[in-house]
């Protein structure tokens, strides 16, 4: 009997090894393969951003960590007072090791040190042979070689945040970077390259025992920028001797940016290992904002830079020739409101010309009330106010151009012909950023509807090559409207009795033309005028008027353009011609200096490079 | 006094027949058994002889010669010492349970200083030894009476107690099984098992407040092992995964991923089953039953050939222990019943287990080879 149930029992381990070997063999084989097989994915290198010239903006770079693998060593404390002979190992560098040694299996390695220097790197290899488990472990930073100097336009890499996890497998890598601002988020997909993966046996404990394949990863493409990084640097330089400053540099011909410059700016590199929270504190409650790429997102009532725009309205509607004379006693009433010419004792007659040259407010005033405010605002969107450009890097605003429909829509009263003179002059709702400044000025010296660029693409990849020209539309203005605002512009800067005439550029073949303009921040009272205006340096500054200036050169056959906008005036408080004006001559100077076509074969510049004010 | 009528066989043999007798195929199935069980722990260590291979092959070498020591001594020694082995296994056990240290959880290990002695391990021999006396020569009549089944049924379930409170529920179970067996063999009716069998079932919540938590967890993890894969039902899994991945011929001696990788728990213990069918498949788990089933078979007929109720029992008792280990560690590996921490007889890393075993097969081996010994209730050689 007990050999029978013996016999039975034999017959049932039979039947169940049969079961689970032969019969549900597969399934387990499956089970067997999940368990030791780890696909772990290889993060591609990250794309280079260059500029025209193939000068290096951003690229990945490694990095060299000092870790420990605390299995391989067997007194910890003792190997790391060994190490701390090497390199700088901190109190709280040591706490963090203790807690990580503790968490982890005793295989993975722990970081000691980041980023080491060579001369840390060099002592620890020496002394490697004395110090087991201790490991020097290669890593892949950003790097940014000019630092601050176009951080708005090249942006920055960070941590992948929940709502950007698009499914890419990448994103979820613990180590990954994207692209967050600028360059690198415009064009994260372009940088970015494809994973590899590597297919790796484990163990139980997760420790990788071989690898089984391998399929490399595709690196990401470089991006060829517009910039000129040299002249980006020398603008950046002209303009930090201000608070808070825009500048943009644009080729009027091509689109082209060589310079995108907003003071202050921010270090890159922090964001990619995240921020503290006292860095954020300190970026954003600065007042001066150095988060914002003021360039492209900074909004700024254009004052009297707005004139040339009115002007070619004018023309264009036919209400005004060059030969129309407009007299400016200082004022101008209409019906129950007074409107006042920043000039108090008035003008006196004017033609377009000497309207520009002197930025006479009333000339401006009755030339706006003529046109009126649809055929305004129209010839303001021609010459890409009121809407974005459509620029390759994100963050652009579009400011405002105001019109009947959006009074109507916002506030609900219908439009007042006062609003029509006030916009004339480019204040009230007119808002525009520095960018559209510039474009405004490109349109205007080519005719065409030059937009703006940042990024050459495929095709135009090759860094030093010369893109093709884009073909801008032309924007159909008659042959000398155009002619005759940029002679009045000319004689602003040119001339004597020019707003801006000193700030003129004296080199030969290379003056400039150009516009002042000085914006209000706060509309000014009658008690105050009835003072004599107010003096800068007695308001908070806050509350002063923002300096402007647009400029091209050289005037004789223009190609470069620069829009320069000072916040409430800058260190000294001044209007457009005074502050605004001596940076766009600045700038202007260097472009023609290092433009191409004036360099020597050899590559020398024909003129010493040598930058005026500061 | 022994006369020429009786022949040569009622007396005590003497060594050179000893020697004869003995039944060498079944100490040659039981090399084959242990050498599979060294090269399996040669592969469970990823190749090598260290820690495991070597160490067992040693007390193997001693354990062989204890069994054929064991096998040569006159068996009215083995009746006469039946109770004072059973005292001392008693005594160690208790120990145990005052001065043992805690090894994997249970306190189930004592240190005699040169080794760590498992004595539950042990008490399995013993109770088989004493049960073997206690019953030997009694008339069918005392076996009907309960005031005479009360002191064997106590020799159970007192070290059974005891063992279980380490806590060692395998072990426990075991001792309880064998004693079922002995009491069964001895000439018990069937009719006091059901009794015993419905008692214990009476018992079962009182039982069930005794086990410990991790018990009582490898009982609700084997009713539903993939609720708590990595959990407590991660053993049965993984141990599931490694031979349903064996397949047919296994991946090759060297070759199991489970156990090299160690996904599988106790791949040298009481796993090994699994570690040796995942690299041998189910060819290889099927030539290992076959050959328990031989050793089983070989066991069976010494101890039923035997003249003598001591002997017979003696021996059904060892083979039936021994069985048991085997089909309660295969059942437990293959997911059958519950993880309850039975190694597998020869095979398992594990000295003491070894010992008994080959301790066990040295009284089975006396037993074939005194099979003609006629021995008294005082334990001596009889003429008749």
């Amino acid at each position: 009997m007990l050999a029978g149930a013996q016999a039975s029992v034999l017959a049932a381990l039979t039947a169940r090894l049969y079961q689970l070997q032969i019969l549900e063999s597969e399934r387990y084989v499956v089970l067997a393969d999940e368990n030791r097989m780890n696909l772990r994915l290889l993060a591609p290198v990250r794309g280079q951003i260059l500029d025209r010239f193939g000068v290096v903006l951003a690229d990945s770079q490694q990095n060299y960590h000092l870790v420990i693998v605390p299995e391989q060593v067997g007194d910890i404390a003792a190997a790391l007072d060994r190490l701390a002979a090497l390199v700088e190992i901190g109190e709280s560098d040591r706490r963090r090791l203790q807690r990580d040694i503790r968490r982890k299996h005793a295989f993975v390695p722990v970081l000691v040190r980041a980023n080491l220097s060579w001369d840390e790197m060099a002592r620890v290899e020496v002394a490697m042979p004395e110090l087991p488990g201790i490991l020097i472990e290669p890593g892949i930073t950003r790097h940014y070689p000019f630092g601050e100097a176009a951080s708005h336009v090249i942006g920055y890499v960070a941590a992948v945040s929940e709502q950007e996890l698009s499914g890419d497998p990448l994103l979820e890598l613990p180590d990954f970077r994207i692209g967050k601002a600028g360059i690198e988020k415009a064009q994260d997909s372009e940088l970015r390259g494809t994973a590899g993966t590597s297919q790796v046996e484990v163990n139980a404990f997760g420790r990788g025992v071989r690898e089984i394949a391998r399929v490399p990863g595709k690196p990401g493409h470089d991006v060829v920028t517009s910039l000129d990084m040299s002249m980006q640097e020398c603008v950046t330089r002209r303009c930090s001797v201000e608070q808070s400053v825009a500048s943009v540099l644009l080729d009027a011909a091509t689109g082209e940016l060589l310079a995108l410059v907003s003071i202050p700016s921010f270090d890159p590199v922090p964001f990619s290992a995240g921020l503290t929270p006292a860095m954020w504190q300190e970026l954003s409650n600065d007042p001066r904002q150095p988060l914002s790429n003021k360039a492209i997102a900074g909004v700024y009532p254009p004052g009297s830079t707005f004139k040339p725009v009115v002007a070619a309205a004018a023309l264009t509607a036919g209400v005004l020739t060059a030969e129309t004379q407009i007299i400016c006693p200082g004022y101008l009433s209409l019906g129950d409101a007074t409107f006042h010419c920043w000039r108090h004792g008035g003008h006196g007659t004017l033609r377009l010309r000497d309207a520009i040259k002197k930025s006479c407010d009333v000339f401006f005033y009755e030339t706006a009330r003529r046109v009126g405010i649809d055929r305004l605002s129209a010839m303001a969107r021609r010459f890409g106010f009121g809407e974005v450009l459509g620029l390759d890097i994100p963050g652009e605003r579009p400011g405002l151009i105001p019109s009947r429909e959006w009074k109507l829509a916002t506030s609900g009263a219908a439009w007042s012909q006062g609003e029509t003179l006030i916009a004339g002059i480019g204040q009230g709702s007119v808002l525009a950023t520095p960018l559209q400044l510039a474009t405004m000025l490109a349109r205007l010296v080519t005719g065409r509807a030059v937009s703006p660029r940042l990024v050459r693409t495929a095709g135009l990849m090759s860094p030093g090559g010369d893109p093709v020209p884009p073909e801008f539309r032309s924007l159909g203005f008659g042959p000398y409207t155009l002619a005759l605002v940029l002679d009045g512009m000319n004689a602003v800067v040119n001339e004597p009795g020019g707003t801006a005439y000193g700030a003129r550029i004296t080199e030969r073949g290379m003056a400039m033309g150009g516009k002042s303009g000085t914006s209000q921040v706060r509309h000014i009272n009658d008690y105050e005028r009835g003072r004599g205006g107010r003096h800068a340096r007695q308001i908070a500054w806050k509350e002063r008027d923002h300096a402007l200036f647009v400029a091209f050169a050289p005037v004789g056959a223009p190609r470069y353009v620069c829009a320069t906008v000072v916040e409430h005036g800058g260190v000294s408080g001044g209007g457009g011609s005074a502050v605004a004006a001596p940076i766009c001559r600045d700038v202007l100077l260097e472009a023609q200096r290092r433009d191409p076509a004036r360099q020597a074969p050899n590559g020398y510049a024909v003129a010493p490079s040598t930058m005026r004010g500061g | 006094m022994a006369t020429l009528g009786h022949g040569l066989a009622r007396r005590q043999p003497a060594l050179p027949e000893k020697l004869r007798i003995l039944s060498w195929s079944l100490v040659f199935l039981i090399l084959l058994a242990a050498a599979c069980g060294i090269a399996v722990l040669y592969s469970a260590a990823d190749g090598s002889m260290q820690p495991w291979a070597a160490a067992q092959s040693l007390r193997f070498a001693i354990a062989l010669a204890l069994m054929i020591g064991t096998a040569l001594v006159g068996v009215r020694y083995w009746y006469r010492l039946a109770y004072w082995a059973y005292g001392v296994a008693l005594a160690l056990v208790v120990a145990v349970d005052l001065r043992g240290f805690v090894g994997m959880g249970a306190r189930r290990w004592i240190d005699l200083g040169i080794i760590q002695l498992q004595p539950s391990e042990l008490m399995n021999v013993a109770v088989v030894l004493a049960l073997a006396r206690w019953f030997h020569s009694r008339s069918g009549e005392d076996v009907k009476r309960v005031r005479f089944l009360i002191p064997p049924a106590l020799m159970v379930l007192l070290p059974a107690a005891v063992v279980l409170k380490q806590p060692d529920l395998g072990t426990a179970l075991m001792l309880l099984l064998t004693g079922v067996a002995l009491f069964f063999t001895a000439g018990v009716r069937l009719r006091v098992f059901v009794s015993m069998a419905l008692a214990a079932a009476a018992a079962i919540p009182t039982g069930w407040h005794f086990l410990r938590g991790y018990q009582k967890n490898r009982i609700y993890t084997f009713l539903d092992p993939e609720s708590d894969p990595l959990g407590a039902g991660y053993h049965i899994l993984q141990s599931k995964i490694a031979l349903g991945s064996g397949g047919l011929f296994g991946k090759g001696f060297l070759h199991g991923t489970q156990s090299h990788l160690s996904f599988l728990p106790e791949k040298q213990t009481d796993f090994v089953f699994t570690t040796l069918a995942e690299e041998f498949g189910f060819v290889g788990g099927l030539l290992l039953l076959s050959l328990y089933a031989l050793i089983i078979g070989y066991a069976f007929a010494i101890a039923l050939t035997c003249g003598n109720q001591f002997g017979r029992l003696l021996g059904l008792g060892i083979v039936t222990n021994f069985s048991l280990y085997v089909f309660i560690n295969i059942a437990m590996v293959t997911g059958l019943i519950p993880v309850v921490g039975v190694p597998l007889p020869l095979i398992s890393y594990g000295g003491t287990a070894m010992l008994a075993v080959m301790f066990g097969f040295g009284l089975l081996l006396n037993v074939g080879v005194h099979r003609n010994v006629r021995l008294n209730r005082r334990g001596e050689s009889q003429p008749d």
